[in-house]
């Protein structure tokens, strides 16, 4: 009986993320049909664009090729969105809404860019951890001010990340623009960063390393999703973090310091967006332009596959494979044009995506259209019972959610 | 009487929560003008049956008839357009909108004209409406206070209008009095009988069984989700009543031997505390408890109860003043050191402060130690540590509805409060603050933890019990102390009367300090 309910409750974590998505392709496909296409031949592009089509043994001969360099490009695209992902869905997780992964991210960057550019001669090994540790304890550093802002003087996380972001985007723009401290020693008229040197990249386990090849950043993001997992669930911080985010109360009651918490946890989301950047930096881009810097949007799409995700571990890392093969399928590389204009599919993809984050925040639709919980035999939270699902605040989740897509969608990525 | 159809009758309904049978075939029946109580133990299924009444559950199986017709009640409106309120066991509030916003919130009159189409709210109307209501039944409410600023009397009140204001013909009140102050519960006994003179017909849930005899025309009892019959008021009593809930005779009167109280281990030494709002609600309170003995705060509601408490328990800092216990300051040091030094503390507020209502109950359960082993080594849990211990609490302080795995708020608001207790009691403290230990209760409940507080004074801890109940009080209490405006006003013996407790808690006077 016991692991009767315990399927029942993982059923119901599943099946409303996994409804959502059908839902919100149901929906896309539509939008394909208004535009005079096929919706079934479209979506049967966006497959194969993604590569998934390498899975399957009868792909054989150059499709098999393209396949796996698609693949490859999904799994690279998912590397950071994991590490976002988690980064949001940690802040979650003790009540607070980390907006920040964009600004620690970048950070994070500018760190792994310098480090690893500056030696020219170090052991590889050597190289790559110490740019990777600089990264990371800088995105802590940057995300653990907002902590520490919420912890000491109560300015809400919100307001302190959205700033900071800024900030973060800006000094780095500064650092980079043409004359700027840090701007690239050989290539004098460009806002670039310099170019990490070969001992600092990451080792390129599938494909060519100089077509952008799936390096070992995604072990990275993996083994991060398992340090999330074992944080969370099996230590005594990830016990006080999630009693602090069902009830701040209850926690003091028991002697957790909230504020503690808080830093601690903010920190902690720093160190995801900070390696985040480094699996970018030093896996493929090995250079930050400053036009990098505003474009990317890779800490605002954390928020969206941490809500699909529902701020667990795997789910995230499921969330971001999803998100990082919509990208891949629908990009102008990948995708037939022949079926569908790319330009409009990437456009769908932020439909999609933008569809999915609606859906998961308010969670109401799935739940309706399944009536699910009576037929999990769950019942209704009970009267007075806020059952809390680790969100802060809903309303404002999906507001700054969607804002965060419409600005991709205004420059037209 | 005999051929008008009863307004409610509930016909074999039975709910359950996957392997939980809440409910089992209950029947159940409510006539116009009527009291009829529901009483049962903790876990009986009271809640859950008027849950399925309000449309908050729809049953497993089992009908429901409203003037002798079949209804279908999906959901509160439902309910609502049925004629039917409810008045929870835990309120549901805005809690920064007025008290009459809060009212009308859902129902709410419309301007004519220009507003009309605006939908713009006639505050006037509804204030109009809501007065009349509160006069008419003596519903006393300031209809522009915030729900959050005012009183739980108040909210509840303020709960009952908004039925009426609804046009509810059945009311549900489930453990109305629970959280009332005695003044409180008699006039909500004055209100319940202008209500059934009116016609109104009531489900009164209370686990105290003297309210019920006084204010119920015919009394149900649950018991394990079943019906165990109907019987009239007249010739029950309260041991009758007690032995249908329970299913055995019942200890009314606490046994106890004589205290021998030992060294002083709580000190508190010319405390001030300040509230929420800033206000000083504890001005300068000094009282010692020893080791061996039970010392009772009495004290009407709102008298620097709670701020003394947090403050003892490291909850809340106080301004000024001296905490001490066994010898050691632990003044303003915070929840952990006092916790280290041995203070329990079974919290006032179980939703909001005592339990962390989505956790297991095995997390629950290891709030206090789970930073030191076996609960957990060098910050990481041991989760078989965790199920172990918690299955070993659960049986030991009978909690029923759950096992270790089961989230705490599944369980009725009566176990979850036994998990409370076991925790607290589990952490061998030196002292246990025990802050309305017996709030929503069962009479064998009651009967448990009393044995338990008298327990843990004969193994030679203090105990502080703040309780609005002078029954209790009187019971439990080697000691009682009377608490009034922040002031410990007064010192008695157990065997003080009502009367002079009565009038020391009301500032009056003082005897025979
Ligand atoms: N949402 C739920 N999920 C699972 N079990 C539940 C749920 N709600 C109630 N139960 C179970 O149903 C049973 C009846 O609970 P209910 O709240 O109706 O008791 P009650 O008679 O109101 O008790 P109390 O006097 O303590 O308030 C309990 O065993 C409880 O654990
Ligand atoms: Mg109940």
């Amino acid at each position: 009986m016991r692991s009767r309910t315990r399927i029942a409750r993982a059923g119901r974590g599943l099946l409303i993320p996994l409804v959502t998505v059908v839902l919100a392709f149901i929906a896309g496909g539509f939008v394909v049909l208004f535009t005079g296409h096929d919706p079934f031949s479209t979506y049967g592009a966006i497959f194969d664009g993604t590569g998934l089509n390498w899975l399957f043994p009868w792909v054989t001969g150059t499709a098999r090729t393209t396949a796996a360099f698609n693949l490859q490009q999904t799994l690279v695209a998912a590397t950071p969105l994991i590490l976002t992902g988690l980064s949001v869905a940690f802040a979650f997780r003790v009540g607070l809404f980390n907006i920040g992964a964009q600004g620690q991210y970048t950070v994070g960057g500018v760190m792994a860019v310098w480090i690893g550019s500056i030696f020219p001669n170090m052991n590889p090994v050597l190289h790559i951890v110490l740019a990777i540790a600089a990264a990371a304890l800088m995105g802590a550093a940057w995300a653990a001010i907002a902590g520490w802002l919420r912890a000491v003087v109560g300015t809400h996380e919100v307001l302190s990340t959205i700033m900071l972001n800024w900030i973060a985007i800006w000094v780095a723009t500064y650092l980079f623009q043409a004359g700027g401290p840090l701007q690239s020693t050989t290539e004098a008229g460009n806002p670039v960063s310099n170019t990490i040197v070969p001992s600092a990249h990451l080792p390129v386990i599938w494909g060519n390393p100089l077509l952008q090849g799936l390096s070992i950043g995604i072990f990275i993001s993996l083994a991060a999703a398992v340090a999330f997992w074992a944080i969370m669930n099996r230590s005594t911080l990830g016990y006080e973090i999630r009693a602090v985010g069902h009830s701040p109360d209850a926690a003091r009651g028991a002697g957790i310091s909230v504020a503690r918490s808080y830093a601690v946890t903010m920190a902690i989301c720093g160190v995801f967006a900070g390696l985040a950047a480094a699996t970018d930096v030093l896996g493929w881009e090995f250079q930050i332009s400053t036009g990098d810097l505003t474009i990317s949007q890779v800490g605002f799409l954390g928020i969206a596959v941490a809500l699909l995700g529902r701020n667990t571990a795997i789910g995230t890392v499921a969330a971001a494979l999803l998100f990082g093969a919509l990208e891949t399928g629908t990009s102008v590389r990948a995708l037939n044009s022949n079926v569908f204009n790319p330009e409009l599919a990437s456009q769908l993809t932020l439909i999609i995506e933008g569809l999915v984050v609606l859906l998961v925040s308010t969670d109401l639709i799935a739940v309706r259209i399944l009536g699910l919980p009576a037929k999990l035999g769950l019942g209704r939270p009970r009267a007075g019972t806020a059952l809390d699902r680790g969100v802060p605040d809903e309303a404002a989740t999906a507001a700054a959610v969607t804002e965060g897509l419409e600005g991709k969608l205004e420059q037209g990525v | 009487m005999t051929d008008q159809p009863p307004v409610l009758e509930l016909r074999e309904i039975t709910k359950r929560f996957g392997p939980v049978v809440a409910n089992d075939r209950v029947d159940f029946d409510l006539r116009a003008g009527e009291v009829h109580a529901l009483l049962g133990e903790n876990g009986a299924g009271k809640s859950t049956l008027m849950s399925v009444l309000y449309g908050l559950y729809s049953p497993t199986s089992g009908e429901i008839l409203v003037d002798g017709r079949p209804v279908r009640i999906d959901s509160p409106n439902d309910a609502i357009d049925l004629g039917i309120g409810m008045v929870h066991q835990h309120f549901m509030f805005i809690p920064v909108m007025t008290i009459t916003e809060n009212i009308v919130l859902g129902s709410e009159p419309v301007r004519t004209g220009v507003g009309h189409t605006l939908g713009v709210l006639d505050r006037r109307t509804a204030r109009d409406r809501v007065r009349e209501l509160s006069d008419r039944y003596g519903l006393a409410v300031d209809p522009d206070a915030r729900i959050e600023d005012v009183s739980v009397g108040m909210q509840q009140r303020v709960e009952i209008l908004r039925a009426l204001y609804r046009n509810a013909r059945i009311l549900v009140l489930d453990e109305p009095t629970a959280v009332l102050t005695a003044q409180e519960i008699t006039e909500l006994m004055g209100v319940i009988q202008r209500l059934k003179a009116d016609g109104t017909a009531i489900i009164f849930i209370s686990h105290k069984l003297g309210e019920v005899l006084e204010v119920a025309d015919r009394v149900t009892v649950l018991r394990r989700g079943r019906s165990m019959g109907t019987v009239p008021r007249a010739g029950a009593t309260e041991q009758s009543l007690a032995r249908m809930v329970v299913g055995r005779d019942v200890i009314f009167r606490v046994e106890k031997e004589e205290a021998t109280p030992g060294d002083p281990i709580l000190e508190v030494e010319d405390l001030h505390v300040v509230d929420d709002r800033g206000l000083e609600a504890v001005r300068g309170a000094t009282l010692t408890v020893r080791a061996g003995e039970i010392v009772a705060l009495a004290g009407v509601d709102g008298n620097g109860q709670t701020e003394l408490v947090e403050a003892i328990t490291g909850i809340r800092a106080p301004v000024s003043g001296r905490v001490r216990v066994d010898g050691a300051d632990i003044t303003g040091r915070g929840v952990r050191r006092a916790t280290e030094a041995g203070v329990a503390h079974i919290a006032q507020d179980r939703h909001r402060v005592g339990l962390v209502l989505p956790f297991t109950l095995a997390e629950n359960l290891g709030l206090r130690r789970y930073r030191r082993p076996p609960l957990s080594r060098l910050g990481w849990l041991n989760l078989r540590s965790f199920a172990e211990r918690a299955a070993g609490l659960i049986s030991a302080f009978d909690v029923r509805g759950g096992g270790a795995e089961t989230p705490a708020y599944a369980l009725s608001g009566g176990n979850q409060q036994k998990v409370c207790i076991a925790r607290e009691i589990d952490s061998e403290p030196r002292l246990l603050v025990a802050h309305q230990p017996t709030r929503g209760l069962d009479v064998g409940a009651i009967e448990f933890v009393h044995s338990r507080l008298i327990e843990q004074r004969d193994a030679g801890r203090g105990v502080l019990l703040v309780s609005l109940e002078s029954e209790e009080v009187r019971s439990l209490a080697d000691r009682i102390l009377v608490i009034y405006e922040g002031r410990i006003v007064a010192e008695f013996p157990p065997e003080a009367s009502e009367e002079e407790l009565g009038i020391a808690m009301t500032g009056g006077t003082v005897v025979g300090a």
